[in-house]
């Protein structure tokens, strides 16, 4: 393993087992102050509906739960510890004060069902954060009411749905090109649209032929990724909106990799009816290991009708309320308001950033892309030599004639201290390495990403055994996954 | 930019590498006539002191310092102060989904540990990872049960928290799934009668809460009785999730989707909060969301994978068992941070405490408004019917700093005066008599004409 030097060393990692393991009776890490009401008798007030034992529920104090906590911590990679190219991810730095103010009581502790005289706050930032995210994105109304991405899509192809129902027909498919993300496709299923794809031309973008050829009075909406996949910005995205707009179908944009175009391009000035955002991916909010997300769905005036309720409105005495008295919406996608936590994120990004702080973001990420792709066009085959923008997508071809592949070069990169890049998608690149870097690596992390890449390249031609092993660092290496799904053990039972 | 990790010098540096003369020209893909020309008309750039500022004003705006007594489906319960300490490490905070095991560990064991005590307090034998939240998780759930039994009509009790029932039935429309509603009787339980007549050959689940709604705890054991007789399944909502400290959580259930927010979520205006759903093994490969299992690497060590993928969007497609990909993780670590610090003993005892302080705070009510639906065993809410409009006591509560309970006319008009209070461990005995004390105090009539007007304004 000569060549890993720059970036990673190992150093001791402590070892920590499930939290059931270290449980024994009468430990405890709480303690409720003295009840200040009568004691109940439970089995009298619940009858047989008393639940008299939890199982195995763990019994430890605190101190075990912070070490256990953070000995798990230090088995994962984070932002925090360096790049994340990971690609359609996004995975920027997550400001700090974002934190700190959505801690704030009257945020914190907000009930949903507060009075809006005194909601007037929370309602504020619904309404900055709408006015801020409509003028972003060009479109002129917004619900920011969906949980996270694919929650988004759904409320767009509810929309979409309803919009065309009002005009007597909802129409029976969605377009999606090869290039999608899985859950384009999963959510038409869902709103019970058949699913067509479109294939890509020879430049990674639209087969403009072939969209005229499928277009049809069937087809409700294209939905399409811009950039797309590939980092690729679909230059005739307005022959696109065209060809649907004439046969009355409405174009969706998938606003994964909005990071490509905020303060540069608006999608509502290039013929976009609907589309929604990854707050967690372009607004900073923290990905946490999966989520929270928030996927807002902004529109098009003619969409306006089919929100989903409540929308937030200006009442003649000037304060801010919700309006439930929307006959022609597609109704609720979610209890409440949606993940308010996450506006108060993105509102603080977006204010720390200001109009000339958003597009030197998006400068810096088309900047950092092109500059791995540089770096590594030569070392790594570039199927789409097509100007790259956020993102830029090699394949595997020259090292799977030694047998590697995508995923294990990924797996060679941990051991070099970065987090893989996506592997193995868009589906129309075999053996993809996917890579997004974001506007929040230094260009050293971008030369020691590089340095990495080609030292790795290097290894396939001379090692390759040393790259089909990787990783080498790590506490566990290569899990057999097949094993898992085979005979799945889901939870913890005590032995017997 | 302070978030901007380039010196101007660096850019000039990379753009020469790249063979660039200016950053304009890595744009030059956007066709000229959509390139934006002029600022985003957004708020200027703020430094992080004016950040702080605008949202602690905004906090002030938005009912700091109030005693609240409500709940219907987000409720304030103590958060041991480790929950923040934790979640805040940059290594859960920043981590992405763990898709790559050997880096991701430290999520996928917490996970585990998470479906594990899951499953110990509901009773059923997987969990998954998480879903958006209670309302979605139902819906989810329903679909669910309508794969497995391959029927596709749905019976849901009116007493499922109203904003479920509607979520479900946007998520129902387009399935061709129809939905019918099965009543409340007296006692604010589920109507078996209604329940009978409303299940059919065609039924693929009943949908019910418990606690449901109203706080009352449903008889589940006869409603179980009931679907499988017909056929269906059984698919039980969890709102309040304290009430597994000391309620017998329903084991007859199919499946349980529940809102796990009541377990160290903050209350947040609604959100981010915790779905999940459990369920029995067998009907795993039907279930939504991420799942992590137990496996051993090529050593023989033990570790965690996501597993059983090829029920999600990103292997399947429009095949998948849902379009779900973001969940909660999270806000799943806080809840599994939070069962951990209470674990086996705390849970129960503190599920005793919300149940002695709705009992007292009942019984208090009592002496001046109606108790609704008295004849069902309670976690901890209650309803409360006054000659009063319940919108005018929570007006003059309002000048007290207390937001009363949630009136519940909006949601079932039949129940007019009648108003949602709910009591955890954290509401005072003296907030309790003060409350009590305010709501009695016009309790003879006053000048309802002249408020009225105003009052729909203050319950939204």
């Amino acid at each position: 393993m000569k060549h890993i030097t720059r970036k990673a060393t190992r150093h001791v990692n402590q070892n920590e087992g499930l939290i059931f393991e270290k449980s024994s009776p009468d430990k405890a890490a709480w303690k409720l102050p003295p009840l200040d009401v009568p004691e109940v008798d439970t089995s009298k007030l619940l009858g047989s509906s008393e639940r008299k034992d939890l199982g195995n529920m763990p019994e430890v104090s605190e101190i075990e739960i912070i070490r256990h906590f953070t000995r798990l911590s230090t088995w994962n990679y984070a932002i925090d510890l360096g790049m994340y190219p990971l690609g359609s991810c996004t995975m920027k730095y997550n400001p700090r004060v974002n934190e700190a103010v959505a801690r704030v009581e009257g945020i914190a502790n907000g009930h949903p069902y507060q009075p809006e005289k005194i909601s007037q706050g929370a309602l504020q930032i619904l309404k900055t954060l709408s006015e801020c995210l409509i003028e972003i994105t060009g479109m002129d109304a917004i619900t920011l009411q969906p949980a996270a991405g694919a929650h988004g899509e759904m409320t767009g192809l509810l929309m979409v749905r309803a919009y065309h129902q009002s005009k007597g027909n909802a129409r029976k498919k969605i377009l999606i090109p090869d290039s999608a993300h899985g859950t384009n496709p999963a959510t038409a299923a869902m709103v019970n649209y058949a699913v067509e794809n479109l294939k890509s031309d020879s430049r990674g973008m639209v087969d403009i032929a072939a969209l005229e050829a499928q277009m049809s009075d069937d087809v409700a909406a294209l939905m399409l990724t811009n950039p797309n996949t590939l980092g690729v910005f679909e230059q005739d995205i307005h022959k696109i909106a065209d060809i649907l707009h004439a046969k009355g179908g409405l174009l969706y944009m998938d606003g994964a990799n909005m990071n490509a175009l905020v303060g540069k391009v608006r999608p509502g000035d290039f013929g976009v009816d609907v589309m929604h955002l990854n707050l967690h991916k372009t607004f900073s909010t923290p990905h946490g290991g999966g989520g929270p997300g928030s996927g807002p769905v902004a529109i098009k005036k003619n969409l306006e009708p089919f929100l989903p309720t409540p929308v937030v409105l200006t009442k003649a005495d000037g304060t801010l309320g919700f309006n439930y008295d929307r006959p022609q919406s597609v109704g609720r996608v979610r209890a409440f308001y949606g993940n308010f936590g996450m506006f108060v994120r993105a509102l603080a990004y977006i204010q720390a950033n200001g109009p000339d702080g958003l597009r030197q973001t998006t400068e810096d990420a088309v900047l950092n892309a092109n500059y791995i792709r540089k770096g590594l066009e030569g070392t790594y085959d570039l199927p789409y030599s097509t100007p790259t923008m956020h993102e830029v997508v090699f394949s595997d071809r020259l090292q799977a004639k030694k047998g590697v592949r995508t995923m294990d070069i990924a797996k060679r990169l941990i051991d070099y201290g970065f987090h893989p890049y996506t592997t193995a998608f868009p589906l129309i690149v075999p053996g993809a390495l996917m890579i997004e870097p974001t506007e929040s690596e230094p260009k050293e992390e971008l030369d020691l990403f590089i340095e990495a890449m080609k030292s790795i390249a290097d290894e396939v031609e001379e090692d390759p055994q040393t790259v089909l092993d990787a990783p080498h660092s790590t506490r566990v290496s290569r899990l057999d996954e097949t094993a898992a799904a085979r005979k799945p053990i889901l939870r913890w039972k005590p032995a017997v | 930019m302070r978030y901007l990790p380039k010196s101007p010098a660096d850019r000039e540096a990379m753009l020469k590498t790249i063979g660039l003369r200016s950053v304009d020209e890595l744009f030059a893909p956007i066709p000229g006539e959509y390139r934006l020309t002029r600022d985003l008309k957004v708020p200027r750039q703020m430094a992080e002191s004016e950040i702080v500022d605008y949202f602690r004003q905004r906090s002030r705006e938005n009912g700091e310092g109030y005693t609240s007594f409500l709940g219907a489906g987000a409720y304030l319960h103590y958060r041991p102060v480790i929950i923040d300490s934790l979640i805040s490490r940059g290594e859960f905070l920043t981590a992405y989904t763990p898709y790559q095991a050997e880096i991701s560990q430290g999520t996928l064991q917490s996970i585990f540990e998470f479906q594990t005590m899951i499953c110990e307090l509901t009773g059923m034998e997987v969990a998954n990872a998480s879903m958006y939240d209670g309302s979605t998780a139902a819906a989810e759930a329903v679909m669910m049960a309508v794969r497995l039994t391959g029927r596709r009509s749905v019976v849901v009790a009116r007493s499922l928290h109203p904003e479920y029932r509607e979520v479900l039935a946007t998520y129902a429309t387009h399935q061709g799934m129809p939905l019918s509603v099965a009543g409340f009787g007296d006692d604010g339980r589920l109507n078996l009668t209604e329940l009978e007549k409303s299940i059919t050959p065609e039924t693929a689940c009943v949908l019910i809460q418990s606690p449901n709604f109203f706080g009352t705890i449903e008889d589940v054991a006869s409603i179980a009785e009931i679907a499988h007789k017909h056929g269906a399944m059984l698919v039980v909502s969890i709102a309040e999730a304290v009430s597994l400290g000391i309620v017998e959580p329903p084991r007859q259930a199919d499946v349980i989707a529940m809102e796990a927010q009541s377990f160290g979520v903050p209350l947040g205006f609604g959100g981010p909060y915790c779905g999940v759903i459990a369920t029995r093994e067998k009907y795993v490969r039907q279930m939504p969301g991420r799942l992590v299992g137990q496996t051993v690497d090529k050593q023989g060590k033990r570790g965690f994978v996501l597993t059983l993928a090829t029920r999600e969007q990103h292997i399947r497609r429009e095949k998948a068992t849902s379009n779900i990909c973001t969940n909660q993780a999270l806000v799943a670590l806080m809840v599994n941070i939070f069962m951990t610090v209470y674990g086996k003993v705390g849970l129960k005892e503190l599920a005793k405490q919300n149940l002695a302080k709705t009992a007292y705070a009942a019984g208090q009510f009592a002496k001046h408004g109606k108790l609704l639906f008295s004849g069902a065993p309670r976690f901890n809410e209650f309803v409360v019917e006054t000659s009063e409009d319940p919108h005018a006591i929570n007006n003059r509560l309002l000048e007290h700093k207390i937001v009363g309970g949630l009136p519940l006319k909006k949601f079932y008009p039949e129940l007019r005066n009648a108003a949602l209070w709910c009591c955890t461990e954290l509401t005072t005995r003296s907030a309790i008599d003060a409350a009590v004390g305010v709501a009695a105090a016009s309790e003879s009539p006053v000048g309802t004409s002249k408020v009225e007007s105003g009052l729909e304004e203050v319950a939204r």
